[in-house]
């Protein structure tokens, strides 16, 4: 190496020193400690003992465990379609020259900014069984709305319409992916004598799945980690059928304080994650149109 | 000059484009048919009507009398109107203090992760230094970790520092940069010219005085898109504060806003309402002071796979 490469490294390094001090102490070192930790009897209080296998073992048994997988598959194959559609469907709507264009588009995005604690508390109010003005508004068509955050049956089903109030979000961005989509595609489509829907059908959307692909990756990461508006709104009640994969985790960890059964669940966790990161990187290989590529 | 500079980087993510003129939109709407446009308007309307309406709820809600709340079929526009509500919520909690509390975090966080990872993306694509590319996308491949993961090792190293029941487990990490901040910043600085640093090394600049006086002001845009989304991220929060906060006197709105809901016996609807609105309304009056970037910010991070 000579002075100057020397001297530029120093360099560099003393720049990203900030991240090099982050990236040990608060990423790199906690996820080792969360795998050691995953194979201890470990609860905060006292210092972690190693037992090996034990905690997957149990895992393995665990019904609530399962379950909590159960509800989180269950919830991420209902919310991911429809809100994909739902943001889809938007977007492709905003997308044609009408009027007020920005008023709709404020309105639908709007909501994908309400803080998740009062979403959650303002939904739990709307899907009130008594007095909820959800089961007044089905009444007025009548249909007889059901205990919705009280029924084993339609408590997913609540949590799900909850998140698609936030389809504003993806839709910004699929708003975003059409207006890459080149014009001269649509032009030569309207000379073959392609109408709007075929049009949305053969160019719009193969043109625009990598958007879609990395949206559903991220929507089944982030569903994995769903949190806060189940447990404000359901407490993961009635009869755990609301009890999602981190609440589960969070409960071993900070309600039981079994830190290391919480790290165990936490190292699947990462292993679902690389796994749905992997398989649809290779699924995308055969299915999605890049531009350019 | 600065425009010039940034057009490499503001073509490729196409902004959400403006309102047509309109004389476009009037000419459109002749080569459609009249009953395609009303179904399209139809449905639009419909939609939007979905999206308002808990907010028109909520908003309602705050504005009832007690016995009013649980009258069926529902008053939407409450008689009489308390707008007592409201004084009354921000005194049920200590909604100040609260409120104090989430902005003094705010502030913290806000401007640790600009500087740090303004700093750390600078480093990672102005200088060149042998494995930095290595390590930026090692780096990147970081994000794949959940926070989950991190939660109990974290309370534990947090713990042994006596950081539990204070605010820094919340603030002091974003010192020290987060792997997506860096990597849009990173992509920011790529696109200015080379020659700009080249031109200000000869005239004997340092790397600092370049990222400071050259390579920030240039780059307002990008630090913005990065300061409303942690802002957003921390206002938001509800976890972090659940885990680490321990003294009621030092709850952020987001975890006083839930301990207020699951007080015991129950809480008044139409207080609750009150200070849910109060809860979302900087969020949206910050909006519509920054749509532009709000909207680009989230439209450049979804394009990016």
């Amino acid at each position: 190496m000579t002075r100057k490469e020397r001297h530029s490294l120093g360099e560099g390094l003393l720049f990203i020193s900030p991240w090099l001090i982050g990236l040990t102490v608060f990423i790199l070192l906690p996820a080792f400690m969360a795998f050691y930790y995953s194979l201890c009897d470990y609860s905060v209080l006292k210092d972690p003992v190693f037992i090996g296998p034990g905690n997957y073992v149990d895992l393995a048994t665990d019904a609530t465990f399962w379950k909590s997988l159960w509800n989180t598959v269950f919830f991420a194959a209902l919310a991911l379609p429809l809100g994909t559609f739902l943001s889809i469907g938007l977007a492709l709507l905003l997308n044609t020259p009408i009027f007020a264009r920005p008023f709709f588009r404020t309105i639908f995005f709007l909501p994908s900014l309400v803080p998740l604690v009062a979403l959650a508390i303002l939904w739990q109010w709307i899907f009130n069984g008594n007095f909820g003005v959800l089961n007044h508004l089905l009444g007025l068509v009548g249909i007889d709305g059901p205990d919705w955050l009280g029924s084993t049956t339609w408590s997913k089903p609540a949590l799900v319409v909850t998140g698609l109030w936030g389809a504003g979000h993806a839709m910004v961005i699929y708003l975003a992916g059409l207006q890459d989509v080149p014009r001269s595609l649509y032009e030569a489509a309207t000379i073959d004598g392609a109408g709007w829907w075929q049009k949305t059908l053969n160019v719009t959307l193969p043109m625009l799945t990598p958007v879609i692909y990395f949206n559903l990756i991220m929507g089944c990461i982030v569903i994995l980690q769903v949190f806060a508006v189940p447990y404000i709104m359901t407490g993961g009640g009635p009869a755990r059928s609301t009890l999602f994969y981190t609440m589960y985790l969070f409960d071993q960890a900070f309600q039981y304080l079994n830190m290391g059964y919480a790290c165990a669940m936490a190292v699947v966790l990462f292993v679902l994650i690389a796994l749905l990161t992997a398989s649809a990187h290779f699924l995308s290989r055969k299915h999605i149109y890049y531009a350019g590529s | 000059m600065q425009e010039a500079e940034l057009a490499p980087f503001t073509t490729p993510y196409k902004p959400v484009k403006r309102s047509r003129p309109l004389r476009a939109i009037l000419d459109w709407h002749q080569t459609q048919s009249v009953a395609g446009l009303a179904v399209r308007y139809a449905i639009l309307l419909f939609f939007a009507a979905i999206f308002l309406f808990p907010f028109l709820w909520m908003i309602s809600t705050s504005l009832k009398e007690l016995d009013q709340v649980m009258r069926l079929p529902p008053q939407w526009i409450p008689e009489p109107i308390r707008w007592r509500n409201y004084a009354e919520a921000t005194r049920a909690i200590p909604f100040w203090r609260y409120t104090w509390n989430t902005v003094w975090l705010c502030i913290l966080g806000v401007s640790g992760t600009v500087f740090s990872c303004s700093l750390v993306a600078y480093g990672f694509s102005r200088i060149d230094w042998k494995g930095r590319d290595t390590l930026f996308f090692f780096s990147l491949g970081t994000m794949m970790i959940p926070f989950p993961v991190l939660m109990v090792p974290l309370y534990g190293i947090f713990r042994d520092l006596g950081w539990i029941g204070s605010f820094k487990p919340l603030w002091v990490p974003m010192w020290f940069g987060s792997a997506y901040s860096i990597f849009l910043l990173r992509q920011f600085f790529m696109t200015l010219p080379r020659d700009l640093t080249e031109a200000a090394m000869i005239d004997g600049c340092s790397h600092w005085r370049i990222y400071w006086q050259i390579a920030l002001p240039l780059t307002r845009p990008a630090l913005m898109v990065v300061g409303l989304f942690t802002f957003m991220a921390i206002w938001n929060d509800f976890m972090g504060p659940l885990i680490y906060l321990t003294d009621r006197e030092q709850f952020t709105l987001a975890l006083g806003l839930q301990h207020f809901q699951s007080k015991h016996g129950g809480t008044d609807m139409n207080l609750l309402m009150a200070a849910s609105t109060l809860v979302v309304l900087p969020v949206i009056i910050l909006f519509f002071f920054t749509q532009k970037t709000f909207i680009e910010g989230i439209a450049m991070s979804g394009s990016k796979g």
